[in-house]
């Protein structure tokens, strides 16, 4: 059968597993993200999520199982490789993680360093991507003057700046007031709209999987327990599945 | 309940494990230093942060070290009818040993606290992280060039901390025993040798390095939230100027070898 292009996986996990001494935290865990797709995973705290997205970049180190992005098999990447693949990936921390010694377009200008062409274009860079979050005026402010809200548009702007073709967003939504909450999902779709990006969402805030979801996987005690959309699972009357849902 | 002997056992191994690791670390240092990209603009702004920063710090200690020692020893060379010695003595002591030692003792607290809270915060915060996943190498960036910086920094921080000791003594000669500043600097040039400068400035490279590794180590590799961000800053001043008087002291040994003071 011929593959379109939005069919192939721009993700690709198989079989993962990651234990830390005797705790087995990913058991086989698998996932495809396909391209321009939202696939949302929840899970209990403790149930491998943020373990997952360390090993899918990079920052730990897999025991056995498949990491494949954008087809290149992340353990046979040099670090230079790695580093070059890194830069088509976005990627927004739980808490925003902007470096605190630098004003907010240093914090922008950060990841284009690499980049010689990108780097000339900075300043034009650095104000769409602002523009793209509604932040244009706190460029020259540093993160301890924003509020957590601000800090986590300012963060997505960073993790938008290099039009990455992935975007993985870690707890987008978690320590925000429930209006600034909807407001960062919104922005995901409108990113999402914008730059046609595929996005990789680990959240436990139903309200954002039942908007931003085309797709959800439920990750219970390092495997996939279900899959399918937000409709799908959450009339599901497996009680596990329920309790993600109540 | 484990014995006390397991407990100590246990402690040594730790002890050693870290040893290694920070040697370890010290490898990875001197693989990375000389390998592109360099990151030119964040060693000149540490750099800045570093010495800029550290001066005023520097020149008091340094200021006040020499007032006390040439007001302390004043006495006991009065009695001896020796205080024509005050210069010789006081410059020999401080450009060979006082000066190094205890401006690397100050540095220690000041920029090796920082160095371990700055990058234990940025690893308890996930900015290293998030410099990793923006392609960047966190290693070279954050800690290559704040060693870098350490190791270049200090001797200068010594240096001038030394030169404001000896203006400090040499205002207490003024005041107490009628020295002119141009006598009393011309007994201190008369009386310093380059065995004596050579060997101390050599030294504080070294002390500069050791407070720039261990302040890195200790906040690269923070664990436990922000209580290990304490824990970090506190263990970085500790450890370093442990390691600070074992630098001292090999490097007194070796210099006894070759110049035999």
């Amino acid at each position: 059968m011929e593959k379109t292009n939005n069919r192939e996986p721009v993700l690709k996990i198989v079989d993962l597993k990651k234990s830390f001494g005797d705790n087995h935290v990913l058991n086989g865990f698998s996932l495809e993200l396909y391209k321009g797709e939202s696939l949302v995973i929840m899970g209990k705290s403790g149930s491998g999520k943020s373990v997952m997205i360390k090993c899918l970049m990079g920052l730990l180190d897999h025991d056995s199982g498949l990491i494949e992005i954008m087809g290149q098999d992340l353990s046979k990447l040099t670090l230079s490789q790695l580093n070059e693949l890194r830069t088509q990936i976005g990627f927004l921390f739980q808490g925003s993680a902007l470096y605190d010694s630098m004003t907010v377009r240093e914090n922008l200008e950060f990841p284009l360093r690499k980049n010689k062409e990108k780097y000339k274009q900075k300043e034009a860079l650095v104000i769409e991507a602002l523009e793209s979050v509604g932040l244009p005026q706190v460029i020259d402010l540093m993160p301890d003057e924003l509020s957590g809200g601000m800090k986590r548009r300012v963060a997505l702007a960073r993790a938008i700046i290099l039009k990455p073709k992935i975007i993985i967003y870690d707890e987008p939504t978690t320590g925000l007031d429930p209006i600034t909450s909807k407001e960062i999902i919104q922005l995901m779709r409108d990113i999402q709209e914008k730059y046609g990006a595929s996005s990789l969402i680990i959240t436990h805030d139903v309200d954002c999987a039942r908007v931003i979801a085309n797709r959800m996987i439920l990750l219970i005690d390092g495997v996939n327990y279900a899959e399918g959309s937000f409709a799908e699972l959450a009339l599901s009357t497996d009680k596990n599945i329920k309790a993600f849902f109540k | 309940m484990k014995s006390k002997s397991t407990q100590l056992a246990t402690k040594f191994k730790s002890f050693f494990e870290e040893i290694g690791e920070l040697a370890y670390f010290a490898g990875r240092f001197f693989k990375e230093v000389f390998t592109r990209p360099f990151e030119f603009k964040e060693l000149l702004r540490q750099c800045y942060n570093m010495g800029n920063r550290s001066l005023l710090l520097v020149g008091v200690t340094g200021f006040i070290l020499g007032l006390v020692f040439t007001l302390q020893s004043r006495p006991t060379l009065m009695e001896f009818g020796a205080e024509s010695w005050m210069p010789s003595m006081v410059s020999i002591s401080i450009v060979r040993e006082i000066g190094p030692v205890i401006i690397a003792l100050i540095c220690a607290g000041r920029i090796g606290s920082g160095i371990g809270a700055e990058l234990g915060s940025m690893r308890v915060t996930e900015q290293i992280d998030a410099m990793e996943v923006s392609g960047t190498n966190p290693f070279k960036y954050l800690v290559v060039t704040r060693i870098l910086a350490a190791t270049l920094m200090l001797p200068l921080l010594i240096i001038f901390g030394d030169a404001v000791a000896l203006i400090g003594s040499a205002i207490i000669e003024n005041l107490k025993g009628e020295v002119s500043f141009l006598l009393y600097f011309n007994k201190v040039i008369d009386a310093l040798e380059y065995s004596d400068i050579i060997p101390a400035t050599v030294k504080s490279f070294f002390f500069g390095f050791a407070i720039g590794l261990v302040g890195t180590f200790k906040g690269y590799y923070c664990k436990k939230g922000t209580v290990g961000v304490g824990e970090a800053s506190n263990a970085a001043v500790v450890y370093t100027s442990m390691l600070l008087f074992v630098i001292d002291f090999i490097a007194v040994f070796i210099v006894d070898i070759f110049f035999e003071v």
